[in-house]
């Protein structure tokens, strides 16, 4: 009895106490209006963009990647972090170990706590995170999502590494190319809920439907959930259950480096081609033995540099994420902000044995 | 004697025969899955995780365990990768044995704190979970080498885990191999019945003058090592290496050693049924795809697996406590009081 009613009288006194700050939070917008009349504090998409506002100085921007191992988001970051730098902030990149979106949420609710200026993301689920991020921007901090999109109203700014379409569509086109443009076909993809590569599924499916790919099908789509022995396992189910597969297209950077490795060293290897996006370092193993032909990709250092130019941009009220504004983006230029912020870097590129050893990442 | 024997010897072949099933239902729906390539496969996927379950069953055979195992093997993967960045030409056999190495002295440093500072098994793994892995993403930011790629591999260690000697993996004859071995040392030799007799009664083991924390501190060294080796070959079989590698596997290895009716208190399990509980679980995960359950259903089928393992355990078990009260109470009639309950199975 005692317990319950000392706890009860701490719940009152935590209500009491939120009470109070809330008066405090309104107070302060209050006095903030009367000073600036033009940066409303309240729904973030009514604020003006002023493109020649200064970026401001110190500005504190966080990356939080999928999950903080993941070598490509790694890259991707320290580009942002690079970006970030030239502007004269301090970027950081903090994460969980595994990707999952709950633990996404703990992360940012700490950033919030921490008074960053910005929060750049790759949501693991698009939903999930979101009352997380509004919460953030209710607070004033600037939102991007990067390579893998949140709820669009609960961010600013989608850095896309490029369009959707394009990387759907290149990747039919090369495995068309490979398969002599006729035969069956499957894709491994990462977890079942994974936003981009069902998004580009979706385009490689509408790709598939046009004329000079009727001879082509698409016989299945597995999920190696972007875990090694997963993939490999789901690319021998795949092997072994459709004799005739004449092509994998794996459009995530840890499925086509474990099927790669698999079909490597299995009797497949020459008779099923293997295609999609990875990193050019995972994958000059298998360009040089010969198991794959050619992949795509887009720069993740650029990706994460746009990222870190957008946030800045955002946080100085340079932009506000509504279509048409353009951003600057120092060496990669301006980029204009197209249909519900999205801001895309560039189309893919094409890997392949003459010019994969230019590339290091 | 022999019917209790027989009974418990039945635990393997329940996994065998449910290995079958798995096997002829999936082959029944595609025939290539019991192809050469299908069973090269199968073993090869089992291989890994079978050398983990060998490991941990020598810890919960002493009512202990072991939850830094992902951990450990991320770290000689990873260790692994960062021999062949240092010195691309490295032999295999040094690789294996500075992976092995590794893996025993993080084992020691969870037996120490088991066998010596008395602190339980679960609490300390669940600690050295944590404190191995930053190590591993520590290491793997200090040095700025988050991924260790194929290519910077050498060839003959990146053979030697994809090869196969008469169509059987490598990876699988070493798994046999350490099974062969840690299965006759668990059944024939002194220390290997000693673990058991830890793990059935901790204290009637230590008025009989077993040497418990000299047992419980090598049985956590030698599945150190174990762990060390599938991490090495880990890398070898994998070809890409980053410090997350093993993430969460110490659950399917305790699944694997729980299926293979190792008991969970310690006390009683054989190495040969983890192992089986290793492949059934590592088959059924591969058969899945192929009998085309969807993706979103897989791991509850695998959860369901485990379920119901545990549930056949628990009532044979049951029947069999039952069986030999029954049977003491007909040899002895009277005045019998002792504790049934804990002279059920023993291996």
């Amino acid at each position: 009895m005692i317990h319950s009613r000392s706890r009860r009288s701490r719940v009152a006194l935590a209500v009491a106490g939120g009470g109070l700050a809330l008066a405090l939070v309104a107070a302060c917008g209050g006095t903030t209006k009367d000073s600036a009349p033009e940066a409303d504090t309240g729904a973030g998409n009514e604020k003006v963009a002023d493109p020649n506002a200064p970026i401001k100085e110190g500005l504190k921007i966080a990356f939080l990647p999928k999950e903080i191992d993941n070598p490509y988001e790694n890259i991707v970051d320290a580009g942002g972090i690079a970006a970030v730098e030239e502007l004269g902030g301090e970027g950081k990149e903090v994460g969980p170990s595994d990707a999952s979106a709950s633990s996404q949420v703990s992360y940012i609710n700490t950033l919030v706590q921490q008074n960053q200026d910005a929060i750049v993301i790759a949501a693991n689920d698009p939903n999930a995170v979101a009352p997380a991020l509004k919460e953030a921007m209710a607070k004033d901090i600037a939102v991007v999502s990067y390579d893998s999109d949140a709820a669009p109203d609960a961010r600013q700014v989608f850095v896309n590494q490029a369009n959707s379409e394009d990387i759907g569509r290149t990747q039919i086109k090369m495995i068309s190319e490979q398969i002599g443009g006729k035969g069956k076909i499957a894709i491994l993809s990462a977890t079942p809920n994974a936003t981009n590569q069902n998004t580009w599924i979706d385009f490689m499916k509408d790709e598939l439907t046009k004329p000079e790919y009727a001879d082509i099908e698409l016989v299945k789509v597995a999920y190696g959930d972007d875990d090694d022995q997963k993939s490999f396992q789901e690319t021998q189910a795949l092997l072994q259950s459709i004799p005739d597969l004449k092509g994998i297209v794996s459009p995530t950077t840890v499925g086509i480096s474990a099927a790669a490795r698999y079909i490597s060293s299995s009797p497949y290897k020459g008779k099923v081609a293997l295609t999609g996006l990875g990193t050019p370092n995972q994958m000059r193993q298998f360009i040089k033995d010969g198991t794959v032909e050619e992949f795509a990709l887009w720069d993740p250092e650029q990706l994460g540099y746009l990222a870190g130019y957008a946030a800045a941009a955002l946080a100085s009220g340079q932009i506000t994420g509504a279509e048409g504004e353009v951003l600057k983006a120092g060496e990669l230029g301006e980029r204009t902000i197209g249909k519900d912020g999205e801001i895309i870097l560039g189309p893919p590129t094409t890997f392949n044995a003459d010019n994969i050893d230019k590339y290091d990442f | 004697m022999n019917r209790v024997r027989s009974l418990l010897s039945g635990r393997e072949i329940s996994i065998v025969l449910a290995l079958v099933a798995v096997v002829a239902v999936t082959g029944a729906v595609n025939p290539s899955f019991v192809s050469a390539q299908g069973f090269h496969d199968l073993f090869l996927n089992a291989s890994i995780i079978a050398l983990l379950a060998i490991g941990q069953t020598l810890l919960v055979i002493t009512r202990n365990i072991d939850l830094s195992v992902g951990s450990v093997m991320g770290l000689t993967a990873y260790l692994s990768g960062q021999m062949f960045i240092a010195d691309h030409d490295t032999p295999v056999i040094v690789v294996v044995l500075a992976g092995m190495a590794l893996g025993a002295a993080c084992g020691a440093f969870n037996g120490a704190l088991v066998a010596i500072a008395k602190v339980p098994a679960l609490v300390v793994t669940l600690g050295t979970l944590y404190v191995f892995r930053g190590v591993d993403y520590g290491w793997a930011s200090a040095t700025g080498v988050h991924q260790i790629n194929a290519d910077q591999m050498s060839p003959s260690f990146l053979s030697f885990g994809s090869g196969s000697i008469l169509g059987i993996p490598h990876l699988t004859l070493i798994a046999v191999a350490a099974l062969a071995v840690a299965g006759y040392a668990l059944h024939n030799w002194r220390s290997g019945r000693e673990l058991y007799a830890i793990g059935s009664n901790p204290q009637a083991a230590r008025l009989a003058g077993i040497p418990a924390g000299k047992r419980v501190f090598s049985a956590f060294v030698i599945s150190g090592a174990l762990v060390g080796l599938a991490g090495v070959l880990h890398a070898s079989y994998f070809g890409t290496i980053n410090a997350s590698v093993g993430t969460g596997r110490e659950l399917a290895v305790v699944a694997a050693v729980v299926v293979g009716g190792v008991a969970i208190f310690g006390g009683s399990g054989t190495v040969l049924g983890a192992v089986l509980g290793a492949l059934l679980l590592t088959t059924i995960t591969s058969a899945l795809p192929i009998l085309g359950v969807p993706a979103f259903w897989q791991r509850a089928v695998d959860g369901a697996a485990l379920l119901l393992a545990i549930s056949l355990d628990r009532a044979v078990m049951l029947r069999l406590a039952a069986r030999l009260r029954a049977e003491r109470s007909r040899a002895r009639p009277a005045g019998d009081t002792g504790d049934t309950e804990g002279s059920v199975p023993r291996a």
